[in-house]
């Protein structure tokens, strides 16, 4: 699977900052959202830091408030009160425009439904976080491919995601969220639509990127991804227990 | 950066709308037909209008034209019944030249229609009885030997000046110059051969001169080839002063008509109109009949060039509001586009892609749909017009301004029809549209 171990490990260095800090910092997060008249409060008063190279597994029943903290962790959206900081900078009230950047940069998501873009190609779409940070269509392109390579679909470059099948379509995606050399990699139940053996095979990829030094959080139900964690955060009605 | 920013997101768009052909193709047919319209007709009426102003122009700017007209029934006056005279006059020329200033000439001009002979040939032509400076005020050019001049005029000499058509027709392969015509009774020596009368320069059309030119006189009974130009004094001698003809109304009757036409020319555009309304004052008084009508090309120029505007803007708001449907129908599609492609929107935006950068995507492809359009729209005006000018023989002419306006008309309609649903694009939730579908 492993076909370029070289590339591999010159892709997964990691951004220089001080790594000895903790990578992301929650104080005290609280998010509510309006519905009409009333608030519904969904985090309340999270308190949480992870270091760098560290894999977490956030797990929580539904309603717990996963998703928001998700969001939160991914700047898809600004917390009601409290503060984030994310690679040592404080992103708790940055601009659209400024969380679009950190997004782009800094994060690497995978989906539990892996959501690529189906005009699009293997390599186009390994590209899309790279273009939007201004990289030339030659460094990108050559960069999907070794990406691509990476996670053993050097033959499939001009597939469509709708001719690969799930394992392959998520594979995709997690070369996708190492495209821009991100602080973290953040999962949402990456292995949710997959079958046992397409699982493992993702498992055994996000294992050896935290072995290789990345930063890993993984939301998830599945206890066997939960094992693997160096450390397991429980949500509870909002709160870390 | 923003360059081959460029280019990589009108590949995608390019790669958008081609994925989805059949829906691309039918909301760019508004823009289409919309644009191939407007080149067409404007090509259309452009050639119309230039068509009209030429053969407006050609009578002369500066000229005004009287022509005999034949009065209507209840002006005849009743001791007259088996003659019927009317009609200008040559000493309504000479009126004109005398007491009328800023005259530069006054060309009193006869025509009949007789048919020329040589040797055992004939043709149709139209005989007009004229002055030397005749040329003056029509476009004719001689294309070799002379004109009338002033002496044949004092002599009354036998001789005549051909137009072209009348060459080909009747001389085929001989040199005219120093034939002889023979016209009713006599011979006439060529002298000279001009061009036809409605062309300025080369022949464009080999047709007969129509019945009912503007410059001509009276309704001709049948067409004829071209004209033979004879001194006026010469006719005047040779044919008698008047024409004797059964008029249309009543058979048996017999017309007397000294000039078909005088053409008055000034000196200077400024001096048409009060010059025409001196010379309508004096046939008012001298003419009890309206026997006469009076022509002048500058405002019929005026009145065409006026025609011309009315249609443009007739033509403006029918393009406009055509338009305005086709941007109408693209502003749908994209609405619908992007509401379909709204978890794809989600996740460029979860993977970096600011609202600007979503906002240029879409608007980008209505851009190319519209430019598209734009571009095929001026390929078939710009054929449409061909065809026309090909069954209908009516002239047309694209001009290039048409085009570049067709073009920037469809971009706006692109522009202003994609800014919205764009908009719309950049200002979904990302997190919302990641839960979508």
């Amino acid at each position: 699977m492993w076909r370029n171990e070289l590339a591999m490990q010159q892709s997964c260095k990691t951004p220089q900052f001080d790594s000895n800090g903790p990578i992301l910092v929650m104080e005290q997060l609280y998010k509510s959202y309006q519905l009409g008249a009333v608030e519904l409060p969904v985090l309340r008063g999270i308190d949480l830091s992870i270091k760098n190279g560290e894999y977490v597994a956030i797990m929580g029943p539904s309603g717990s408030g996963k998703s928001t903290l998700l969001n939160m962790i991914g700047c898809l959206d600004r917390p009601s009160s409290g503060h984030y900081w994310l690679g040592g900078r404080d992103v708790s009230k940055l601009s659209d425009n400024q969380l679009s950047q950190i997004r782009g940069s800094h994060i690497g998501f995978v989906f539990q439904s892996f959501n690529l873009i189906d005009q699009l190609n293997v390599v186009e779409n390994i590209e899309v976080p790279m273009y939007y940070q201004g990289l030339s269509e030659y460094d990108s392109a050559q960069r999907a491919r070794q990406l691509a390579a990476m996670v053993g679909l050097g033959g499939r470059l001009t597939h469509r995601p709708s001719e690969l099948s799930g394992g392959e379509q998520q594979r995709v995606a997690i070369a996708r969220a190492l495209a821009n050399e991100p602080l973290i990699i953040l999962a949402d139940e990456p292995t949710g639509n997959l079958d046992s053996e397409s699982g493992s095979e993702i498992l055994n990829i996000l294992v050896g990127m935290h072995k290789q030094g990345r930063t890993l959080i993984v939301v998830t139900h599945d206890e066997t991804i939960a094992k693997c964690a160096q450390r397991i955060v429980q949500l509870f009605d909002g709160c870390i227990k | 950066m923003l360059a081959f920013h460029l280019k990589r997101t009108v590949k995608l768009g390019i790669k958008s709308l081609w994925m989805h052909r059949l829906r691309s193709t039918l909301t760019t047919l508004g823009i289409i037909f919309g644009v191939s319209s407007v080149i067409a007709m404007l090509a259309i009426g452009e050639g119309a209008s230039q068509h009209a102003q030429e053969q407006i122009a050609r009578l002369g700017s500066r000229n005004i034209i009287i022509k005999t007209v034949e009065p209507p029934e209840q002006q005849r006056t009743f001791q007259q019944e088996s003659l019927h005279e009317y009609g200008l006059t040559y000493s309504d020329a000479e009126r004109f030249h005398n007491s009328i200033p800023d005259v530069e000439v006054v060309v009193p001009v006869r025509r009949l229609p007789e048919w020329a002979w040589y040797r055992n040939r004939r043709v149709a032509t139209e005989i007009v009885g004229t002055v030397p400076w005749h040329t003056e005020t029509t476009p004719i050019q001689l294309r070799s030997g002379r004109f009338l001049s002033s002496i044949d005029m004092h002599y009354k000499q036998s001789i005549c000046v051909v137009d072209e058509r009348v060459v080909n027709e009747l001389f085929l392969f001989d040199d005219p110059l120093g034939q002889d015509v023979k016209i009713a009774r006599d011979y006439y020596r060529v002298v000279g051969i001009v061009s036809p009368h409605d062309l300025g320069s080369g022949p464009r059309e080999s047709q007969p001169q129509p019945l009912n030119d503007l410059a001509s006189g009276n309704r001709l009974r049948g067409s004829y080839v071209g004209a033979i130009y004879i001194p006026l004094t010469t006719v005047k001698d040779r044919f008698g002063e008047t024409t004797m003809e059964g008029s249309r109304t009543s058979p048996s009757t017999m017309k007397r008509v000294q000039l078909q036409e005088i053409v008055v020319k000034v000196g200077t555009i400024e001096e048409v109109m009060p010059t025409r309304d001196t010379l309508a004052t004096l046939l008012e008084r001298f003419h009890k009949k309206s026997d006469y009508q009076v022509v002048v090309p500058l405002e019929l120029l005026r009145q065409a060039r006026r025609t011309k505007l009315i249609f443009s803007v007739v033509l403006g708001s029918i393009a406009a509001i055509s338009l305005l449907v086709g941007g109408i129908g693209i502003m749908n599609i994209m609405l619908a586009t992007i509401s379909e492609r709204t978890r794809e929107i989600g996740i460029r935006r979860a993977l970096g892609a600011k609202k600007r950068d979503i906002m240029v995507q879409f608007l980008c492809e209505t851009l190319l749909l519209t430019l598209a359009g734009g571009i095929l729209g001026i390929i078939l005006g710009s054929f449409i017009p061909y065809l026309v000018t090909h069954f209908s023989r009516m002239p047309t002419v694209i001009t290039a301004s048409s085009e570049v306006v067709a073009f920037g008309i469809s971009a706006m309609v692109g522009l202003f029809s994609g800014l919205y649903p764009a908009y719309r694009a950049a200002n979904m939730d990302p997190i919302e549209s990641l839960r979508h579908e």
